[in-house]
């Protein structure tokens, strides 16, 4: 079977290569024979798809066959291993995450090459870079890390297993939406350095790559989010943001990718920002590089880092590669990226983006010097420090608050010139709103004044609440003008201007889902814990809620053993819940695994929300009594609430628009996008 | 009356004292907690540090508490977990010698970008003739083509 998987990576790669070298030598010396030399290469990119699909599929077959002879599945799998996992081992090691890498790859270039009709010669130029990319991960994976080594000596009885911290279901599903983000931006980019090359006139590559972009964002969000969930539910500290090396690796791309969506409408509009876009599609490209060498190289320590090996050297050659060759096409051809207008005022949708995209930055270069600063700091005076969230809250919260500020005014703004009689108009009952919000968080208990959280708490609930209540008046106020002229009530009639304009819409349910991740947010300040061994009938008390121990136990099943505690959980003397936090020792992998419980107290507190947590500590071994630690969380649901908005909105912004609404010429009356003017 | 009274009194005081003293006490353990780093490898904040029987958190905490109980100032405090575990024990860089480079470039970096905005902004706004990508179309022309292609590729 491993031979099948090696010969499959090896025509893999020829393939690539050939689609790379075919495709670019049709493109440098064009005549009848390369138009065939062309099409050849694109069907060979074609065919990669097929070749590394079988390897992908050899490597499953492989773990559900417990082909222990296979070295990676031996390291990342067992025969206990529930069927879901054995599947995820195709993502869980090293090899195997990058032959998945290769698998996205492409299929992504299956769908592009596909649709190369739109416009020949463009998908072409960004089918050779794609076949680049993807002789680079076809290398990496046949000469220096074979996912398909075989083991030495006398085969083992049984793998080692899956690191029990990927055993969660979440992982099942996380690591494919994170990668099919990182991959996904190889598409625009391509398209990017292509048109680049090209000289390519007009802005037609960007409206073709605007769903490509989106979609990987969208990926790379859920990706994202669901890292988060998955931490705060399987790690067990009562966090879901530690601003980990490997969680920062994720989010830079994804910072520098919605600075693009933001900027790429100047240039759709107004011909602007043209130098600004195709660096920062590089960047965001580069960066999801530099993400996966970060996880894969052992550069920095980090709990994510699952596998980690001397593949650094090869991910540095290559970003070195991709800066040289973007700095080299850019240098010859920056005379075709002059922008065609000028900023006629800063209140202005034009200003709003260039704030935006200078905040974004700021927040990915924050990042990415945190990030990068221990490595620097052992350089420079030879000791590593550690840069943990304190440094990242300085400099994030600030940039988030002046962001989500922009995220509430910038709508308002139409392109070119907005009067300041408008804005004011439109920005009356929403900061009159957003005042309240804040003059009853006062009321509730939350002091600016006595700790700077608490104002941040403070700001962030206001700007949210600024940003929904814009968000929520712009749909009023356009669904009431179309409602006026089709007699329809206003709930279709905001169905219809949504469909309408898509993409405009579509954003603004982004921004309402980031106003109530923002809400679950600012919570933190008021988070509680408390810590107590407990025995039979033992009470701990924390914030309105009493916690009993009713028992704890252990049981045993073939892929681990545990141990858990039953905890009754009573609020005003009336028991609301069970909850059952567990400890787990993997057997194959002789590593525990705390299995954290939690509650979140939706039926109780409605709005204000909170998530009980308990953690199973382990068994202080002088009582044979468990350790529990409580964590009340204010808040937390509407994080995963918000990201759910947040994803429904980019799938609505995907949708095609509908006609216009016919109105006669005696009825027809300004447009409602007068107020907000566009998208 | 009296008599009565002030051993009550006193008791009460003694109590508030010895009650706002633990008060502190936990305060400043929490604090100086959250400022450093369980070395386990976990990554984690040193309260936040979960692993029971973790060979480090345990006798990191038990240390961290001695030092409170004895009333040692947060520096020294700090400063005795450095010379024990090494620089990677404090949760974010100190604000001295190149560890200060740290937290200043983030706040050089948005003093550039402002520069760079400033730039763009006037480098456009000077520019009398606006450049066009293919030499002879007008920009408005070329508007006519970006709605025309935005409609074609409408997918």
């Amino acid at each position: 079977m491993s031979q099948l998987g090696s010969y499959a990576l090896l025509l893999a790669l020829a393939l690539s290569a050939y689609s790379f070298i075919g495709g670019l030598a049709a493109l440098v010396w064009p005549g009848p024979q390369s138009e065939r030399l062309g099409e050849t290469a694109r069907r060979a990119g074609i065919a990669v798809f097929g070749v590394v699909f079988l390897a992908a599929l050899v490597l499953v077959v492989a773990a559900f066959a417990d082909d222990f002879s296979i070295a990676y599945i031996f390291h990342h799998s067992n025969r206990d291993l529930p069927a879901p996992y054995k599947f995820a081992t195709l993502w869980s090691g090293q090899e195997g995450s990058l032959l998945f890498w290769s698998l996205l790859l492409s299929s992504y270039g299956l769908v592009l090459r596909l649709r190369h009709k739109t416009d020949t010669r463009l998908f072409a130029y960004a089918s050779v870079i794609i076949a680049a990319v993807q002789v680079f991960f076809l290398l990496l994976l046949n000469f220096a890390a074979h996912p398909f080594a075989v083991m030495r000596g006398s085969l083992p009885d049984d793998g080692n297993g899956l690191n029990p911290l990927l055993q969660y279901p979440e992982m099942v599903i996380h690591p494919p939406m994170l990668y099919l983000g990182y991959v996904g931006f190889t598409i625009p980019f391509a398209f990017a350095l292509g048109a680049l090359i090209m000289k390519y006139p007009g802005e037609k590559w960007i409206h073709i790559t605007r769903r490509w972009t989106m979609v990987t964002w969208a990926f790379l969000t859920c990706g994202i989010f669901l890292g988060a969930h998955w931490a705060y539910s399987v790690l067990g500290w009562g966090g879901y943001w530690g601003w980990d090396p490997v969680e920062n690796a994720s989010f830079m791309p994804w910072l520098t990718g919605t600075a693009f969506l933001h900027s790429v409408m100047m240039q759709e509009k107004r011909g602007m920002l043209k130098v600004w876009n195709m660096w920062l599609i590089f960047a965001t490209f580069g960066l999801s590089i530099f993400g996966t060498f970060l996880t894969r190289s052992g550069v920095v320590s980090s709990v994510h880092a699952f596998a980690q090996s001397s593949i650094g050297d090869w991910f540095v050659g290559f970003l070195l590669l991709i800066l040289v060759v973007c700095t080299y096409f850019y240098v010859v051809n920056s005379k075709h990226l002059r922008s065609e207008h000028r900023l006629e005022s800063l209140v202005s949708r034009e200003s709003s983006f260039l704030f935006n995209n200078l905040l974004f930055m700021l927040f990915c270069f924050t990042v990415l010097w945190g990030t990068l600063f221990p490595i620097l700091s052992e350089w420079v005076q030879d000791k590593k420090v550690t840069v943990g969230p304190p440094f990242y809250n300085k400099v994030t919260i600030p940039v988030t608050l002046l962001l989500l500020l922009l995220t509430a005014v910038g709508p308002l703004l139409a392109w070119r010139k907005t009067s300041l009689e408008s804005l004011k108009r439109n920005f009356l009952w929403p900061s009159l709103g957003a005042l309240a919000v804040g003059v009853a968080m006062v009321a509730f208990g939350v002091r600016p004044w006595t700790d700077i959280s608490y104002l941040y708490a403070l700001m962030a609930g206001m700007l949210a609440t600024l940003v929904a209540l814009t968000v929520i008046s712009e749909f009023i106020r356009g669904g009431r003008v179309i409602a006026r002229h089709t007699g329809q009530s206003l709930l279709p009639s905001m169905l219809h201007l949504w469909h309408r304009n898509t993409r405009r819409y579509g954003g603004y349910i982004v921004h309402f889902g980031v106003a109530i991740v923002v809400i679950g947010i600012l919570g933190t300040p008021f988070n509680q814990d408390a810590e107590k061994e407990m025995g039979y009938g033992d009470k701990m008390s924390l914030g309105p809620y009493a916690l009993v121990c009713r028992s704890y136990t252990q049981e045993d099943n073939p892929n681990y053993g545990n141990e858990w505690a039953i905890i009754d959980v009573f609020r005003g003397g009336k028991q609301i819940t069970t909850m059952y936090p567990e400890r787990r020792f993997y057997k194959a992998s002789q590593q525990t695994q705390t299995v954290p419980r939690i509650h979140a107290t939706v039926r109780e507190d409605l709005f204000l929300v909170k998530d009980l947590y308990l953690v199973y500590e382990g068994v202080n071994p002088d009582t044979g009594r468990p350790i529990i630690k409580a964590h009340l969380n204010p808040m937390v649901p509407w994080i995963w609430i918000g990201a759910l908005v947040m994803i429904f909105g980019t799938i609505t912004a995907l949708f095609p628009n509908a006609a216009p609404v016919r109105v006669t010429a005696a009825a027809r009356v300004p447009e409602p996008a007068t107020v907000g003017a566009g998208d | 009356m009296f008599p009565t009274r002030r051993p009550a009194s006193i008791a009460l005081i003694v109590l508030i004292a010895l009650l706002t003293i633990g008060a502190g006490d936990d305060a400043r353990f929490n604090q100086l907690g959250h400022k450093l780093m369980c070395v386990c490898g976990c990554n984690q904040v040193l309260l936040e540090c979960n692993h029971v029987g973790c060979a480090y958190s345990d006798r990191m905490r038990r240390e961290l508490a001695a030092s409170v109980d004895r009333a040692e100032s947060d520096d020294l405090t700090l400063q005795s977990f450095v010379q024990k575990y090494g620089p990677t024990v404090l949760i974010a860089p100190t604000s001295s010698g190149f560890n200060r480079v740290a937290w200043v470039v983030p706040y050089l970096a948005l003093a550039l970008g402002v520069i760079w905005l400033v730039l763009l902004v006037r480098n456009w706004n000077h520019r009398i003739q606006p450049a066009s990508n293919s030499g002879s179309q007008a920009p408005d022309m070329l508007d006519t083509f970006r709605r025309q292609a935005r409609k074609e590729t409408e997918l």
